[in-house]
């Protein structure tokens, strides 16, 4: 409910020099009460997956920052910067070190060191779950500082409170969820903060902070290409509307520079700071803004007589070497096969562009393109609010308006292509909205109070609730407060509402840590399934420790950090070829995956299995994926021969192919035992709601080693090779059938 | 109450059911128990009852307890230490085998192997007890029996090969089903025409009636030293039986002795109506077959190659003029047997450990370009003991997927081998990899899993001379830069 009010907050401040003073003082203590409020509020709504579920790391991604944080935490920062992974990629490894973004791991390795040395023993595993939270109500505070820079104070209220509780940001930042973004979002509102601050003082100091802030926000997350080319992007937009002006070029030139040279510290980006094509607008448009201040500097010492010959002289000069520096340019880019950018900033430029010719970053949910409803669950009411505050931003425009303005239309495209870049539209859609009701209530409150000094003439307190209470009683019959009142109620409504849905969506949608599910039954009982970790624990203390473990690429990360075993492949996706090699092995019969797991040195094959309970997100489900980037480096690998007809199906009617892959048989192994269904009849998927195609097949060279209680994790172990080699009578087949009937009986009966 | 039988029952199994020579069974499987699953349930030796209490008895039951619990230790079957077999099961169609065949029966014992003659369809047969086994080889001298006694079937004589025990097979011209489907699990394939022999029409044994050319005078032996000795076999082998054949692409089996070019398979009776299936050398007459646990097998088409009246019969092969008062089918058997009880061409690997060179201790880790040793030792089991053994083919694999590093090791003649090579500019986890596949040798498989990293931050070249002129273009940079200001500022 502070949004509101505090909007009111700013307006009121119009009465004389020594009331106004008192007021200010008065207005900016209710201000920082209120910034408090919101930092709590920020924070404690992120705490309903701790209290639904429990303290515990979510999903795929944190895991591996919850590792490299324990890493950090125990062997310090130096081993943690050459820190040389021999558990993941196997056999290639990766240089951790070099390739993740520090700043995330950093942050919280110091907040646990901070924390122990003032004797409060924290594990490593809390302060990782209450990183993303505390870091929200900083990026409140941030989005307040921008948006009080671009619109006032009361904007800048409104626009915390609404980042507090955007649902969009809630889904990367609850308890647990401790990824990058947790603490990107708000390097990148703290760094355009600090870009409108120096753009509107002209202040050295804060220059030199905003490339501090930019280093932070390079170290946190990739999307600082983001920032590199927005605020070019902006200055660009200042020069061409003819705002160049010497505070521009100081809240520019110095981040250019300290800033790339800051990047370039970063092992991860290091050269590709100065070499990439993602930095490169940034380059071109230092050029330009020098160009631009040597033209203002030569005109204000030439008569304009003189300035225009050099003009002339100078453009036509100019554009040739512009032109023969742009043919450059081109050709050098063009020499390089992904034209000097990487795939994902290619998939941003053309959506299109992943899935024709990358599908190991199609194939990830969080690169998808969203849908309407996302926008609608992700930012609600905010959607409507935007352009509102984007008219706002035009009333009058000024060079931080134009920023905002030019933020929300750049996000709202990149949002457009990758639904993960949602959460880099939340803050700006949040910012305008801010201003666009602030603006609103500053307008609609002015009349009022315009008519309450001429009537009452009375010093009021800016409490807001009695403003409101006094505007609902006050029998007022102009029109305008007709009109006012309906705004105002229809305000409330919107705030309201905004509030209802993200409380449910911050308690209901985005707080399952998903490596614990749950479901309600039919009587409201709760029933939990925490498979997950029960299979990574029988893996870590029923497996050498040595052993390798083949699973498709989503559970790498949980593997090595939950159940500390060798994985092929995770979720760090550096390596098509590697991942294709799994993808065709799962996508292979068995004899030829066994022999491509052995040659990989693998010992256990993990599966993940949805078919028992309903699980949807199963391995089955994505293992077209697997067929299409095996596929893609191994062309005999070719999805048409999985699809009956163009449809992917694995009952009867599936191919021979799909039903003697690997994956099917690792996932529908012994499934048509399952006393689950005695309803539905033997053999029946709960997630694809139909019969399976194979039954009561038998596994040659994988036994089944360990199923979990719902099904959900299946692990398989290679069988060795055999140990003689038989002739070619086939006659014999009692030694097999005798040792085969042995294996079901030793197996695990997991309803027992 | 369960948990209560369990040691009852392993006493009394121990007191009268467990023969006194085999006093070692410490472990007792009951397979399915309770219901769930295999339990191997561990027991320790009984306390002396009161009735022992007596000071010889006691000390008769410590010892008795103590041998009890070292003997798993010193009589363990087929250990890695002691890899020669001691006793070996004998099972034959009718004890007069034993004597027709003493010669190689009395070779044997002579050298020290325990044999336990049996019936082929001994009801009581058993070839382990407890999960245990009983023996640690299998001689199969019954051709013709159908099925055999007690426990005994295929699958268990295959496992017992499984489980790293030695077998021999004979079969002959009155060869079972059963017999033969032992040779096919095993890889080899006998003429399936049960009433075909080896016939061969330039190569037989010059006999006072010329017969139908199907007693031969073979010849043709693999050339090994390890699996026939280091003493040449001068004398043809004299075979009479039925042809097998090999799969091309079983790399375990191996024709130690073979058909001539003339030989082929047909029955001697009938009149030859269709080409015979199987013809000249792809006809193998013996075969060893080593699987990949080490286990070996030896598998006859004869019978009679064993027996006493081949080994002692002069021997003259058609179109030879050189006659031989013995024939070589005593020295090969018994050489052949030699190899197959692991009593030659058996080697251990181990110890194989890696340091960096000037470096005590192996690093958990190497930097790539570090320079290291690398050390393996090889031993051979001369039969009673372990010899250095002295290869200069012995090669180790710095492998990462693909080998990045093959060098061949240098011995010392001590057993131990040794190479020295820097590692190779490339980071993964590589593995020291030890793969020696010698023909009539134990393969030997070894691996060591070791990651090499990259440099460290501080590990990389510092001030390279290449680079003084940029260092010169930055400093005279900033130099000028400061001039530049303080003149443009202060000389108006």
């Amino acid at each position: 409910m502070a949004s509101p009010e505090s909007a009111v907050n700013g307006p009121t401040m119009t009465a004389g020099a020594a009331s106004k003073s008192l007021r200010n003082a008065f207005g900016g203590v209710i201000a920082f009460i209120i910034l408090v409020l919101i930092g709590v509020l920020a924070f404690s709504i992120r705490l309903f997956s701790v209290i639904k579920y429990e303290s515990v790391i979510h999903e795929f991604d944190p895991y591996f920052n919850y590792r490299v944080t324990q890493f950090l935490s125990k062997n310090g920062i130096y081993d943690f910067w050459n820190w040389f992974d021999d558990r993941t990629w196997y056999p290639l490894g990766r240089v951790i070190g070099g390739t993740v973004y520090p700043g995330l791991t950093l942050t919280a390795g110091t907040i646990w060191k901070v924390v122990n040395s003032l004797n409060i023993p924290l594990s490593v595993e809390t302060v990782c779950v209450f990183t993303a939270p505390i870091f929200s109500a900083f990026a409140s505070w941030a989005a307040y500082l921008l948006t009080k820079e671009v619109k006032g104070p009361g904007a800048g209220l409104t626009a915390a409170a609404l980042l507090a509780m955007v649902p969009s940001y809630i889904s990367r930042s609850v308890a647990g969820s401790y990824d990058n973004e947790a603490v990107a979002i708000f390097a990148l509102v703290f760094t355009f903060y600090l870009y409108i601050k120096t753009l509107n003082t002209g202040s050295l100091f804060y220059a030199t902070l905003n490339a501090l802030a930019y280093f932070y926000m390079v170290c946190s997350w990739g999307g600082y290409t983001f920032i590199i080319n927005l605020i070019p992007m902006h200055v660009l937009l200042c020069i061409v509307t003819g705002r160049y002006s010497s505070r521009l070029y100081i809240a520019y030139a110095p981040l250019v520079v300290l800033g790339t040279l800051l990047a370039s510290l970063v092992p991860v980006v290091g050269f590709n700071a100065v070499l990439t094509s993602e930095h490169f607008a940034s380059f071109l448009v230092f050029i330009i803004i020098h160009v631009v201040a040597l033209a203002y500097y030569i005109k204000g010492i030439l008569s304009p007589k003189m300035f225009k010959v050099a003009v002339t002289l100078v453009v036509s000069v100019g554009l040739a070497v512009c032109c023969a520096v742009i043919a450059i340019l081109i050709a050098v880019v063009a020499s390089s096969p992904t034209k000097g950018w990487s795939g994902r900033s290619l998939t941003l430029l053309d959506p299109t562009y992943a899935s024709k010719y990358i599908p190991i970053i199609a194939s990830v949910s969080e690169h998808q393109p969203p849908t309407w409803p996302s926008y609608f669950m992700d930012i609600n009411v905010l959607a409507f609010l935007v352009p509102a505050g984007i008219i706002a931003c035009f009333m009058p425009l000024t060079d931080s308006s134009s920023f905002v303005i030019l933020y929300i239309v750049t996000s709202v495209y990149f949002s457009g292509v990758m639904v993960r870049l949602m959460l880099v539209l939340a803050p700006a859609a949040c910012i305008l909205s801010g201003i666009a009701l602030s603006e609103a209530f500053n307008v609609l409150t002015r009349s009022i109070k315009n008519r309450k000094k001429e009537k009452e003439n009375v010093e009021k307190k800016p409490t807001p609730s009695k403003t409101e209470k006094r505007l609902l009683v006050l029998p007022l019959e102009a029109s305008v407060i007709a009109v006012l009142l309906l705004v105002l109620l229809g305000a409330f409504y919107v705030v309201f509402s905004v509030q209802v849905h993200c409380v449910w969506a911050a308690a209901e949608a985005y707080s399952a840590p998903s490596i614990v599910l749950t479901s309600h039954s039919n009587d409201g009982g709760l029933h939990v399934f925490d498979d997950f970790r029960e299979a990574y624990s029988w893996l870590s203390h029923n497996t050498d420790v040595d052993d390798k473990v083949a699973s498709w690429w989503d559970y790498g990360y949980q593997t090595t950090a939950m159940a500390n075993r060798t994985v092929l492949v995770d979720n760090n996706t550096w390596n098509n070829t590697h991942i294709a090699t799994v993808g065709t092995a799962m996508s292979s019969p068995e004899k030829q995956a066994w022999e491509i797991f052995h040659s990989l040195d693998v010992k256990y094959v993990l599966v993940v299995f949805g078919g028992v309970v309903g699980y949807p997100s199963d391995d089955i489900n994505k293992f077209l994926w697997m067929v299409r980037i095996g596929g893609g480096v191994f062309p005999h690998i070719k999805e048409p021969d999985y699809l009956r007809d163009g449809q992917y199906r694995i009952d009867a009617q599936a191919t021979p192919t799909m039903l003697n892959c690997l994956m099917y048989k690792l996932s529908y192994f012994r499934s048509d035992f399952i006393p689950i269904h005695k309803t539905d009849g033997k053999g029946f998927d709960r997630v694809r709601r139909t019969e399976i195609g194979k039954k009561h097949f038998k596994l040659t060279h994988f036994e089944e080693v360990f199923t979990t209680h719902h099904w959900m994790v299946r692990i398989y172990k290679l069988k060795p090779q055999r140990n003689r080699i038989r002739g070619k009578t086939k006659k014999s087949k009692s030694s097999r059938s005798v040792s085969s009937k042995r294996d079901v009986r030793g197996k695990r009966n997991p309803w027992h | 109450n369960e948990q209560l039988a369990i040691p009852q029952l392993r006493q009394s199994s121990y007191r009268h059911e467990t023969p006194p020579t085999n006093p070692s069974r410490r472990c007792l499987h009951l397979g399915y128990f309770g219901g769930k699953r295999l339990h191997k349930i561990s027991w320790s030796a009984p306390k002396p009852s009161p009735l022992t209490r007596s000071a010889p008895m006691a000390k008769l039951a410590i010892f008795f307890t103590l041998t009890l619990s070292l003997l798993p230790f010193l009589s363990h079957s087929f250990s890695p230490d002691t890899p020669t077999d001691r006793r070996i099961l004998v099972l034959l169609d009718d004890f007069s085998l034993k004597s027709s065949h003493s010669i190689f029966f009395t070779s044997l014992k002579s050298r020290g192997f325990d044999l336990d003659f049996k019936l082929a369809d001994d009801p009581k047969l058993s070839l382990q007890r407890y999960g245990q086994y009983l023996y640690d080889g299998l001689i199969l001298f019954a051709p013709s029996v159908e099925r055999f006694g007690g426990a005994l079937d295929v699958a268990a004589v295959l496992d017992f090969v499984d489980s790293g025990h030695d077998l021999i097979v004979a079969a002959d011209t009155t060869a079972s089903d059963l017999i033969k489907s032992v040779a096919t699990e095993c890889g080899v394939d006998f003429d399936e025409d049960p009433s075909a022999m080896v016939i061969d029409h330039q190569g037989y044994a010059v006999s006072d009636v010329d017969g139908d050319h199907t007693l031969i005078a073979a010849d043709e032996l693999i050339r090994s030293d390890v699996i026939l000795g280091k003493t040449k076999i001068e004398a043809p082998v004299l075979f009479k039986g039925i042809a097998h054949s090999l799969n091309a692409a079983n790399t375990l089996a191996l024709k130690v002795l073979s058909g001539s070019p003339s030989a082929y398979s047909a029955n001697p009776s009938a009149k030859l109506s269709s080409p015979p299936s199987l013809t000249g050398s792809a006809i193998s007459l013996v075969s060893v077959v080593q699987a990949r646990n080490n286990a070996r097998i030896m598998i006859s088409g004869s019978l009679d190659l064993f027996s006493n009246r081949y080994m002692k019969s002069s021997v003259q092969k058609a179109g030879s003029p050189s006659k031989y008062e013995k024939s070589g089918n005593e020295q090969f058997v018994t050489e052949v047997s030699k190899w197959l009880f692991h009593e030659r061409g058996h080697l251990k690997a181990g110890n194989l450990r890696h340091l960096k060179v000037g470096e005590t201790g192996e690093p958990a880790m190497y930097r790539i370009k570090d320079d290291l040793e690398f050390y393996v030792d090889i031993f051979e089991w001369s039969g009673n003991s372990w010899e250095p053994y002295v290869a200069d083919d012995v090669q180790v694999q710095f492998y990462m997927m693909s080998p990045y590093v093959l060098k061949t090791l240098s011995t010392d003649k001590k057993g131990l081998y040794h190479t020295s090579f820097k590692v190779p500019d490339v980071y993964g986890v590589f593995q020291f990899k030890v793969e020696y596949q010698k023909l009539g040798y134990t393969s030997l498989s070894l691996s060591k899993q070791i990651p090499v990293r990259p440099f460290r931050h501080n590990e990389y070249e510092r001030f390279i001379p290449t680079a003084f002129p940029y260092y010169g273009a930055s400093f005279t940079t900033m130099a000028g830069f400061f001039i530049f200001s303080v003149v443009y500022l202060y000389n108006k």
